[in-house]
């Protein structure tokens, strides 16, 4: 057996069950670990010690009374853009920086409900616009596998401290790549559910047509774990599937024979990076020798996602972070001269302004498709992302 | 189709945005770059294409009761105000 830190939620959840290690335990592991090295890495914005330690607590309680779940007692992190009842939710903005939220998103609720203790708050890119985690007002998250490379974005925060076992779970938010892509750059799973399948309330809006929370994890089975406890109808948020949630850890075992798999011809047209190419096509072998049948699909109108994504999104943005104006919460100026003045100045604070039409994403997959995420390496941070 | 740096000016007043001499220029290329997508999207034929309102089937816009679902909360609502007076949010004069 590997180290404590490095098990997956499904393994630890068993030592838990058995009682060889307490939640508390397991809390001040993983605390300990995303402490040492939150000065390398920069993978949190806030984190809750003391309330994840009280948290623990009560967790080992339930497991001892029998009534824990598979997440009981497991530590997990939240993106900082879900909001937490009396912890700071910033979104990586200055605008939030000193925003406490008043109440829980319903993805902190039920994850809590089913017994995971949050150790704290994951850095992101701000209002979750940017796909390196550089432009954090909380400075930089760093890449475990080289600290000279981005770890990617916007759910950087989470994929660096899942890929260093800072915590084995964390949830992300994905708009236009938001999970998918820093999951592929940390080499973690993550899965951006179907639109509506994760219900949005309390989760800061960026382009609400496409915003979806889901789980950056070790493996498949961990993440099917996380999203069994996250995903369900939400009379909260108006867009939330009225539909049953299949039973997600019923088909890892399922084999893959005879399952078709689409490979994206438009993804393999433009030039990848050689050692990416292999480890594609290493993982075609691998579905092939697992009896996967693979198929060159073509989707022709791929190149309008590009244009159509950057004008949904911007558009959904600016009405969505017109709210941030220095008069309910949030940051505000110090001594404006006006009711004119106190806006502009504030709003001197976002970062982002007008970055929205700059930064690459990454656009949705559909269907069951295999494709690469990104044709080269990871930049090194401050490179230009464009 | 491009955007004049007069466009930005009066579109950052609109939308309250300070926009420093340096700002506008990448504003005025975003923007440009904006316009040209949308130009892209209008040539496209969509007469046969069906309009979505969400990726899964069968679903559709939800109504619910005008009913009130919550209680009154706004002192711990306003303790995220910057200044806040006998339950008012306060701001600088806005009329001289």
């Amino acid at each position: 057996m590997s180290e404590l830190y490095a098990r997956t939620v499904a393994e630890l959840s068993e030592e838990l069950r058995t009682g060889r290690v307490s939640s508390v335990e397991l809390t001040r592991l993983f605390l300990g670990r995303s402490e040492q090295y939150q000065g390398e890495l920069n993978a949190f914005i806030t984190l809750s010690a003391d309330a994840a330690l009280e948290e623990a607590a009560r967790a080992d309680e339930r497991l001892r009374a029998g009534h824990g779940g598979p997440l009981t007692g497991i530590p997990i992190a939240h993106k900082d853009i879900f909001c937490t009842r009396g912890e700071r939710t910033s979104c990586g903005s200055r605008m939030l920086s000193n925003f406490v939220s008043p109440y829980d998103a319903t993805v902190v609720e039920r994850l809590r409900a089913a017994g995971a203790v949050m150790l704290g708050k994951t850095n992101m890119d701000e209002f979750a616009m940017g796909s390196s985690n550089e432009t954090s007002f909380f400075g930089p998250v760093r890449n475990p596998w080289d600290p000279a490379r981005v770890p990617g974005g916007s759910s950087g925060g989470s994929a660096a401290a899942v890929a260093a076992r800072l915590v084995p779970a964390a949830t992300g938010t994905d708009t236009g790549g938001s999970i998918r892509q820093p999951a592929a750059l940390c080499g973690v799973t993550g899965i951006k559910p179907t639109y509506g399948r994760v219900s949005r309330y309390g989760m800061i809006a960026f382009a609400s047509s496409l915003d979806q929370g889901g789980v950056l994890a070790i493996n498949a089975e961990d993440a099917a774990l996380m999203l069994a406890a996250m995903a369900g109808f939400d009379e909260r948020d108006s867009t939330s599937v009225e539909l049953p949630v299949p039973q997600l850890s019923a088909t890892l075992e399922q084999p893959l024979r005879g399952v078709k798999i689409g490979l994206l011809k438009e993804f393999f047209d433009t030039g990848l990076d050689t050692g990416i190419e292999q480890c594609i096509q290493s993982a075609i072998s691998a579905l092939q020798a697992q009896g996967a049948v693979l198929r060159e699909v073509s989707l022709p109108n791929l190149p309008l996602s590009v244009p159509t994504y950057y004008v949904v999104a911007p558009a959904e943005c600016s009405s969505n972070l017109a709210r941030f104006d220095g008069v309910r919460y949030g940051h505000r100026s110090e001594r404006p001269r006006d009711l004119l003045d106190l806006y502009e100045l504030s709003r001197r604070g976002l970062r982002c302004r007008g970055q929205a039409a700059h930064h690459g994403g990454d656009l949705c997959a559909v269907g069951r498709l295999l494709r690469c995420l990104l044709p080269a390496c990871p930049a090194r941070s401050g490179a230009d992302q464009r | 189709m491009s955007v004049s740096r007069h466009d930005i000016e009066n579109i950052a007043r609109l939308a309250r945005l300070a926009l420093s001499d340096e700002e506008i220029p990448r504003y005025i290329d975003a923007m440009t770059r904006i316009l040209g997508l949308v130009e892209q999207l209008n040539r496209v034929d969509t007469s046969n294409v069906t309009p979505m309102a969400h990726p899964l089937p069968g679903q559709r816009q939800r109504l619910r009761p005008d009913m009130v679902t919550e209680s009154d909360q706004h002192e711990l609502y306003q303790r995220n105000a910057p200044q806040v007076s006998a339950g008012l949010y306060l701001v600088p004069r806005v009329i001289e």
